[in-house]
């Protein structure tokens, strides 16, 4: 569904779920889940409820998980130098 | 190896020196205050037990730092939970669930390989990690960049 969206296309519930073997409700909620994490947006045009991603939230998630990555990198560093300093 | 998901963090590190020697810098919490930039005198490690001290991460210095020891198998594992980015004074943490760390030690040899595991981002709301983020990146580069020069200005 990520993937579809992924496109950069904003789409309508009746459109994801085509063509899969998911319920309406079920994509419904997991859409709802997604929006109060910031990663997608829902819009109304009529009756229809339309949806796309938040690339730049997505992009942010993404980097945090890097950043927190080099962060490791450099308490590793440090113990590196802690245990070995003194060796040598 | 790294290995880097949406839910995980994963470090390997090969230190030349012996398995005892790189436990004690992780299990003693003096040793490991001294690396992880923590303050830790007065603190025990103890399995299952919370530790609260003070950190010393320049930029950082004197706000809490909290853990809560998991699990302590002698030159093999130490595991801890704690809040990743928990670094904001206004927000309080403590509803949100915690991440996993482990530290896992393998002897080789030419020395002991760490393999530190961070796990359990997907329970972390992705907007507060994402808020942390962008609060912080300026200062954690900064403070990178100390530590840095910290390092060269003493060897």
């Amino acid at each position: 569904m990520v993937a579809r969206l992924a496109r950069g296309d904003t789409l309508s519930i009746a459109q994801l779920t085509e063509h899969t073997l998911v319920t309406r409700q079920a994509v419904t909620r997991h859409l709802e889940v997604l929006a109060d994490a910031g990663l997608v947006r829902g819009t109304r045009r009529g009756r229809e409820h339309l949806w796309q991603l938040e690339p730049a939230r997505l992009a942010l998630a993404r980097r945090s998980l890097d950043q927190i990555s080099a962060w490791w990198d450099e308490k590793l560093a440090a113990l590196k130098r802690a245990v070995e300093d003194e060796a040598g | 190896m790294d290995t880097t998901t949406a839910d995980r963090i994963q470090k390997e590190i090969v230190l030349k020196a012996p398995r005892s020697r790189v436990w004690k810098a992780i299990s003693d919490p003096l040793e490991f205050g001294t690396w992880f930039k923590v303050d830790m005198s007065g603190v025990k490690f103890e399995a299952g037990k919370p530790v609260q001290a003070k950190m010393t991460y320049p930029g950082y210095e004197g706000m809490p730092f909290e853990m809560v020891i998991d699990r302590i198998e002698p030159e093999r594992l130490f595991s801890f939970r704690w809040h990743p980015y928990g670094i904001d004074p206004t927000y309080d943490y403590s509803a949100e669930p915690m991440t996993l760390v482990e530290f896992e030690l393998e002897g080789l040899p030419e020395g002991t390989k760490v393999t530190v595991t961070e796990s359990g981002f997907d329970e972390i709301p992705l907007a507060r990690r994402a808020e942390a983020f962008r609060m912080n990146s300026e200062g954690w580069a900064a403070q990178l960049r100390n530590i840095e020069a910290h390092v060269a200005g003493a060897s």
